[in-house]
């Protein structure tokens, strides 16, 4: 077998694994369980205050590290996607900030959501901040 | 023909996706050898091209490539396959072999230090020398043969790598512990390399930007051999440091530059090597819609 013919067959087993679980009941339980990762922030995390609060600097910036590393799986507009569940749903919008954090830093990892320690924590704030900007569906409309 | 067919093959693969895939910045270590606790993300597909330039007392310089096709198949799950060759210079071009490789994620959350489960299988042939990791007792003097002899030999091995890898105040540690065995009978050998990163900015700016601090980081590679089952240790073994600085274009491309420099006479004075890498973001939707999936 040539090395070219296994490289491709490997790849198209993989590409079989991740085609699984698409269907919409497992969409919704699957954004369920993402959001239900929220009230798992320890408490100490949970009541952390963002050091970027109200500054719109940062909330440019978070757009900019969204669009980088966040809309292919949750949407141009955070709206969600198949991959991954809306950020202006209200489980998101009125989870504490420091949770947000602690999601983006621990990643919800057998649900899909990839660890973004990587990123230091001035850049998970700023994105902390752009997220909680979007407002829920409702609060977009009266805006 | 037969060492040319993959190579082409592999580049309109290339070819193709970079074309009609949308592309998306990763957040690339500057690392070459080393790996970190990060996998890729779940879907997508890092295609990255690298080289190493080598010196070779005694003999012909040479300079060793090769692809990688990194696919993230779930969060907690990475696979990659290698493609490789070497031009001796004076000599000839060969492709010299194939990896591929697997990382697992064991723990759902982040550690103060995080374990990866490696596992690679190698299909290689002697003349390979692309680097990518130093084993037992790897040395310099090994890459003497000509290729027209070297060419002949054919490796199977498998390769268990344990990565730890810590990220503490935006500075990354990363430990491998590599253990590899040719399946021609001969016994287990060890390897190791450690790497300390940090981006140069800490935070985002409000513009799109190339050449912002924080598209930066920049870090330090050390690596070499520890022997085999028989005699572990350093005697006899190759060992390199290397500086190494990765530039995270917001276009897509990762650019990673480092020298890594032999640290005694066993090893390569020098070894220069760069890569470049681009991440494309649905590549599983994207071949799943191509072959008239949902």
């Amino acid at each position: 077998m040539s090395p070219i013919s296994v490289t491709v067959a490997l790849l198209l087993a993989s590409l079989a694994v991740t085609q699984q679980d698409t269907s919409f009941a497992d969409k919704y339980s699957r954004e369920a369980g993402v959001y239900a990762e929220l009230a798992k922030a320890p408490e100490k995390t949970r009541s952390k205050r963002n050091p970027f609060e109200n500054d719109s600097q940062a909330i440019a910036a978070g757009q900019n590290l969204f669009a980088r590393h966040c809309s292919e799986c949750h949407g141009n507009t955070a709206e969600g996607s198949k991959r991954a569940p809306s950020l202006r749903a209200e489980e998101v919008q009125n989870a504490a900030p420091g949770a947000i954090f602690w999601i983006l830093t621990n990643g919800v990892v057998r649900r899909g959501m990839p660890v973004w320690s990587k990123l230091p924590a001035s850049q998970r704030w700023q994105l902390v901040s752009f997220i909680k900007s979007l407002g829920t569906p409702s609060t977009s409309l009266l805006d | 023909m037969k060492s040319v067919y993959p190579k082409c093959a592999s580049g309109i693969v290339v070819f193709i996706a970079l074309i009609f895939a949308s592309p998306l910045q990763g957040q690339e270590s500057p690392y070459v050898v080393t790996y970190d606790h990060y996998l890729e993300e779940p879907g997508n597909l890092d295609i990255e091209y690298f080289s190493t330039f080598g010196t070779q007392r005694a003999g012909n310089d040479f300079h060793a490539f090769w692809v990688e096709f990194e696919y993230g198949v779930k969060a907690w799950w990475t696979t990659e396959v290698y493609v490789e060759g070497q031009t001796t210079f004076g000599e000839s071009t060969l492709f010299t072999g194939y990896r591929w490789e697997n990382r697992v994620r064991p723990l759902k959350r982040e550690h103060l230090i995080n374990p990866i489960l490696y596992f690679e299988y190698e299909r290689r042939s002697g003349a390979d020398k692309i680097l990518k990791e130093v084993e037992g007792r790897d040395v310099e003097a090994d890459f003497l043969t000509p290729n027209a002899l070297a060419r002949k030999e054919h490796n199977h091995e498998v390769e268990l790598k344990l990565i730890l890898s810590s990220t503490v105040r935006a500075w990354n540690f990363s430990e491998n512990f590599v253990a590899a065995k040719n399946l021609a009978n001969a016994p287990w050998e060890f390897g190791y390399a450690l790497g300390a990163s940090h981006p140069l900015g800490m935070k985002a700016s409000a513009a799109r930007c190339n050449l912002c601090r924080e598209n930066f980081s920049a870090g330090l590679e050390m690596f070499g051999g520890l022997g085999d089952r028989h005699s572990f240790g350093l005697k006899d073994t190759s060992q390199y440091l290397a500086p190494a600085v990765a530039w995270n274009l917001p276009s897509g491309w990762t650019l990673r530059f480092s020298p890594a420099f032999g640290l005694n006479d066993n090893s390569h004075r020098l070894l220069l090597r760069w890569g470049v890498s681009r991440e494309i973001s649905s590549f599983g939707e994207m071949l799943g819609r191509f072959f008239g999936g949902r």
